[in-house]
């Protein structure tokens, strides 16, 4: 790639109609934008915005964050009413009760009932409750995703293998940059008398995003 | 007008199940907002504003990613935290620093 193309105003390049190659099909070189993050982050670096291990600590605190946070959230709420009322009152302050810090966002919390099911999207993006759930899989970024959960929820939920009744209403919640939704399954029976531990062996990323239900 | 981003009820395909191991670049793109969200450089807003306004066929082509970069570096430029001389020559060494590796 010749680099007198990216002297001025690299960022933009793209509004110029100039193809890069994506990263998959040159796996040994660096693609443009891998080149422009270690640009922009050396660059930040010697003018001590932040330092190198400001950037190894933010990445371990993104590996560290994964749904098991959101199950043990998930399982609290199914053993503790008190705190299951809480965290439908005000989501936010109740993971925090768990040590769970939504930084700028507002959590809400939406529980799925026998008569009553939430999904969860962000049509315009990407936005999630990643510091309960970790960051986002791929299909939940994606324009079909991103499309049709809002416009045939049930059918987008049949393909994951989730069929609704009839009787049970669907509510679908679409994010914000200030305002990210987890879902609280239904608790399945037959757990009864199980431990907030085992509980949250059960409780997957996606019943939390309401494309499946929780099963033992 | 509806733009490119605002994709809520549009007849689309199957939902492809696809899923990856962030990479290392990835997440530090993602690290890279953050910090910058914490020192007050960078708004979400604007994060959302600059992949927005990207054309339609680079918001289709690029991945995720690569559209958190490159608004990310938009922003920067915007705000006048970086310039566009010294993030073409930082990217112009680095290009070059791995072609004589």
């Amino acid at each position: 790639m010749s680099s007198d193309v990216h002297t001025h105003d690299p960022a933009h390049d793209h509004r110029h109609g100039h193809a890069h190659p994506p990263h998959a099909e040159a796996p040994e070189r660096l693609s443009y934008y891998q080149v422009m993050e270690i640009a922009v982050r050396e660059l930040l670096i010697a003018k001590s915005v932040f330092a190198a291990e400001d950037v190894r600590r933010a990445v371990e605190a993104m590996d560290a964050r994964d749904p098991a946070q959101g199950a043990r959230v998930v399982a609290r709420a199914w053993t503790d009413p008190a705190f299951r009322a809480r965290l439908l009152a005000d989501g936010t302050a109740a993971v925090r009760e768990l040590g769970y810090e939504m930084a700028t966002f507002r959590l809400l919390v939406v529980e799925n009932t026998a008569k009553l099911h939430n999904l969860i999207v962000c049509t315009l993006c990407s936005c999630y409750p990643r510091m309960l759930l970790g960051l986002p899989p791929d299909w939940y970024k994606s324009r079909a995703y991103r499309s049709r959960a809002v416009r045939e929820p049930r059918a987008v939920l049949k393909e994951f293998g989730t069929v609704l009744g009839d009787d049970v209403e669907l509510r679908v919640h679409d994010s914000t940059a200030d305002m990210r939704y987890l879902v609280l399954p239904e608790r399945p029976a037959g757990t009864e008398g199980w431990s907030e531990e085992r509980l949250a062996a059960l409780v997957g990323r996606d019943c939390m995003i309401g494309v499946t239900r929780c099963h033992v | 007008m509806r733009q490119h981003h605002d994709m809520g009820g549009l007849p689309a395909g199957p939902v492809a199940r696809q899923e990856h191991d962030y990479a290392l670049w990835e997440k530090r793109v993602d690290a890279l907002m953050m910090l910058l969200s914490q020192r007050q450089l960078l708004r979400v807003d604007e994060l959302r504003r600059n992949i927005e306004a990207l054309a339609p066929d680079a918001y289709d082509t690029m991945s995720y990613y690569e559209r958190w970069i490159s608004a990310i570096t938009q922003t920067l430029l915007q705000r006048g935290v970086l310039t566009s001389d010294e993030l073409g020559r930082a990217m112009a060494e680095i290009e070059a620093r791995e072609a004589g590796r």
